[in-house]
C-alpha cells in the first residue's frame, strides 16, 4: 500500500479506535473535542507524512501524536481540564499526569461500549445507523447519505440532532446492562449489516478499500461475540451471513476490476477459510430459540456456497426466502425470492407471481423480467431489458444488462445459463 | 391500505391420510403461497394452521369435542392481508391450498374499531 493509500486506510481503521478511547475519557458532552484532535492527528500524519516519508510504525506514530496532542489541548485549555477533569475516568492527579490508554484491551472495550452508545435508543433507529457509521466506521456524510440513499444535507442534519440528544440525555460511555441489552442489540446488528453492505455492493472504484470495510464489519461483529453478554444467536447468524458473503471476495473481480458474476465465478478462488468459519457461526446461531432474519439470509448465504445447480438446493433457497419476507419485506429479498421461484418451481409459476410482485420503478425488477421471459417470449424479455436498462445505473450493470438484450436478438432459444441477472456477485 | 382476515376451511371427513412426502408437499406449497404474498408486501401477518381437534362450548355448559359433528368444514387456519379493497383481497387468496384439497377461503373485512 502506497502512502496516498495508507492514509485513507488508516483513517478507516485507526480513526474511530482514538475517537472511542478519547470519547470514553471525555465523556458525552465533549464528543466534537475527541474527534477534532484525532482529524488534527491525520492531517499532521499527512504532512510530515509527505515531507520525511512513512514511519516505520504509522499506527503506533498516529497513537503517540494523538496521545501528545490530547495532553497539549489538556494543558492549553485549563478551563476545558477544570471541567472535564471531574468526567475523567482515568485520571490520576490532573491532566499532566493523564493516561491516554491505546491499548487493545482498552481500544475494544471502549469501541464496544461506544456501539451501545451511538446506538441508544433515545435516538429513532435511522439516527443511530448515521451515528455508529460517522463514529465507528468513520463514513462520511456523504457515504452515509449514499447508504441510505437520500441526501447529505438530511444526514448532517441528523447527525446533528442525533449528538444533541445524547448529549442532553446524558448518556453515559458504558457498556449497557443485561436488561438493557435485548432492546440494544438488533439495532447495533442492523448498523453492522448495513455497514458491510455498503462494503460489499459499493461499485466504487477502491476495491481494497471496500473489502477493508466488510472485514471491518466484521471485526466488530466478532467483538460482540467476544462478549459474553453480546454473544447471542442474532450475532452468530450475521457473523455467519459476513463470511459466506466474504468467501467469494477473491472470485469476483477480473483482472480490470470488473464485476464477475456469481454463475461465471472460479469456486477454486472462494476462500474455504471463510465459509468454513460461516459454517461454524451458523451452528452456534441455531443454539437457542431465537431467530432473526440474519438467520435466514446467512441460509441463503449458505447455499449460495454451492455452485452446482441443483434441485436441494433451489428448494432450501426457495424456503428461506419466505420465512425472511415473513420476517420482513424488502424489494431485493421479493426478487431474488421469484428467481429462486423460478429455478424450483419453474419459469412459468414464477413470471405470474413476478408480475404480481410490481417494483416497476427498479431496474432488477425488469431485469428479473426479462430472464424469466427469455426462452418463452423474447420480444417481452427485450422490453423489460430494455427498460431495466433505462432505470440501471452503474456501468456494470448497464454492460450486463445491454450483453442480455444482444444474447436475446441472437438467440430466440437462450441458454439456461443466462438467466441469472440478481445481484449475485 | 386495510387489513383482511383469511379463514381456511376444509372437510377432513374427505382428506385423504397424506404420506411423509404428500405432508412435506403441503408444507411447501403453502408456504411458497404465503411467501408470494409477503414477496408482494401484503401480508400482515403469516397467522397459524390449526390441529383438527378441538373442543366447542356452548351455553348451560354444553362441551362437544370440536365443531365437526354439525357442519363439515371446519377452520384449518387463518392469515391476515392488507389490501385496498375486498376485491383485491379475494385476489390475493387465489392459489390458497385449501382450494386445492376441496377447502375454501373466507375473506372478512377487520374492522378496526
Amino acid at each position: 500500500m502506497n502512502q496516498s493509500e495508507l492514509i485513507p486506510h488508516l483513517f478507516r481503521t485507526e480513526y474511530r479506535k482514538i475517537v472511542s478511547v478519547l470519547c470514553r475519557l471525555f465523556g458525552i458532552d465533549h464528543i466534537e473535542i475527541a474527534e477534532d484532535i484525532v482529524s488534527d492527528t491525520f492531517l499532521s500524519a499527512s504532512e510530515v507524512w509527505g515531507l520525511k516519508g512513512l514511519p516505520e510504525n504509522p499506527n503506533a506514530w498516529l497513537y503517540t501524536v494523538a496521545k501528545n496532542k490530547t495532553r497539549d489541548y489538556l494543558r492549553r485549555n485549563s478551563l476545558f481540564a477544570k471541567t472535564i477533569s471531574k468526567e475523567l475516568k482515568y485520571s490520576a492527579t490532573g491532566s499532566e499526569e493523564m493516561e491516554i490508554d491505546l491499548s487493545v484491551k482498552n481500544i475494544n472495550d471502549s469501541q464496544l461500549a461506544m456501539i451501545f452508545v451511538v446506538c441508544h435508543p433515545c435516538n429513532p433507529p435511522a439516527a443511530q445507523i448515521g451515528l455508529a457509521l460517522n463514529l465507528l466506521c468513520s463514513f462520511s456524510p456523504d457515504e452515509i447519505a449514499h447508504a441510505f440513499l437520500t441526501e447529505k444535507q438530511v444526514i448532517y442534519k441528523r447527525l446533528q440532532r442525533a449528538r444533541k440528544k445524547l448529549r442532553t440525555e446524558n448518556i453515559k460511555i458504558e457498556q449497557p446492562s443485561s436488561a438493557e441489552l435485548n432492546d440494544r442489540l438488533p439495532a447495533v446488528l442492523m448498523t453492522l449489516y448495513l455497514f458491510y453492505n455498503e462494503g460489499y455492493y459499493s461499485s466504487g472504484q477502491d476495491i481494497a478499500i471496500r473489502e477493508d470495510l466488510c472485514f471491518e464489519a466484521m471485526r466488530l461483529t466478532n467483538m460482540l461475540l467476544e462478549n459474553e453478554q453480546t454473544n447471542t444467536p442474532s450475532v452468530n447468524a450475521l457473523l455467519s451471513l459476513m463470511c459466506f458473503q466474504s468467501s467469494r471476495f477473491d472470485a469476483r473481480l477480473d483482472q480490470n476490476g470488473e464485476i464477475i458474476l456469481y454463475q461465471d465465478q472460479d469456486t477454486d478462488l472462494w476462500n474455504q477459510e471463510l465459509i468454513a468459519k460461516g459454517e461454524y457461526f451458523l451452528k452456534q446461531a441455531f443454539r437457542g430459540d431465537e431467530l432473526s432474519k440474519y438467520h435466514w439470509e446467512a441460509g441463503i448465504a449458505y447455499w449460495h456456497t454451492k455452485k452446482a445447480d441443483t434441485s436441494e438446493k433451489w428448494e432450501n433457497i426457495l424456503q428461506l426466502y419466505n420465512q425472511l419476507l415473513l420476517i420482513e419485506y424488502s424489494p431485493i429479498a421479493a426478487l431474488n425470492r421469484t428467481y429462486a421461484l423460478a429455478k424450483a418451481n419453474g419459469k412459468e409459476e414464477a413470471i405470474i407471481e413476478a408480475e404480481k410482485i410490481n417494483l416497476t420503478g427498479n431496474h432488477l425488477y425488469h431485469s428479473l423480467l426479462g430472464e424469466l421471459y427469455s426462452g418463452i417470449d423474447n420480444a417481452k424479455a427485450i422490453l423489460h431489458l430494455q427498460k431495466a436498462l433505462k432505470l440501471a445505473k452503474s456501468t456494470a450493470d448497464k454492460t450486463h444488462i445491454t450483453e442480455k438484450i444482444l444474447a436475446c436478438e441472437r438467440d430466440n432459444t437462450m441458454a439456461d445459463k443466462n438467466i441469472d441477472s440478481l445481484r449475485m456477485n | 391500505m386495510k387489513d383482511f382476515l383469511l379463514v381456511f376451511r376444509t372437510d377432513y371427513s374427505k382428506t385423504p391420510k397424506a404420506s411423509p412426502e404428500e405432508m412435506q408437499a403441503t408444507t411447501k406449497s403453502w408456504m411458497d403461497w404465503v411467501g408470494g404474498i409477503a414477496a408482494r408486501n401484503k401480508l400482515t401477518d403469516r397467522g397459524n394452521r390449526l390441529f383438527p381437534a378441538g373442543k366447542v362450548l356452548k351455553a348451560g355448559n354444553v362441551i362437544t369435542d370440536g365443531p365437526y359433528t354439525e357442519i363439515k368444514e371446519s377452520i384449518i387456519g387463518y392469515s391476515m392481508v392488507k389490501a385496498d379493497s375486498i376485491e383485491e383481497a379475494t385476489e390475493l387468496a387465489k392459489g390458497c391450498p385449501a382450494l386445492k384439497s376441496g377447502g375454501n377461503v373466507e375473506i372478512r373485512e377487520v374492522n378496526p374499531l
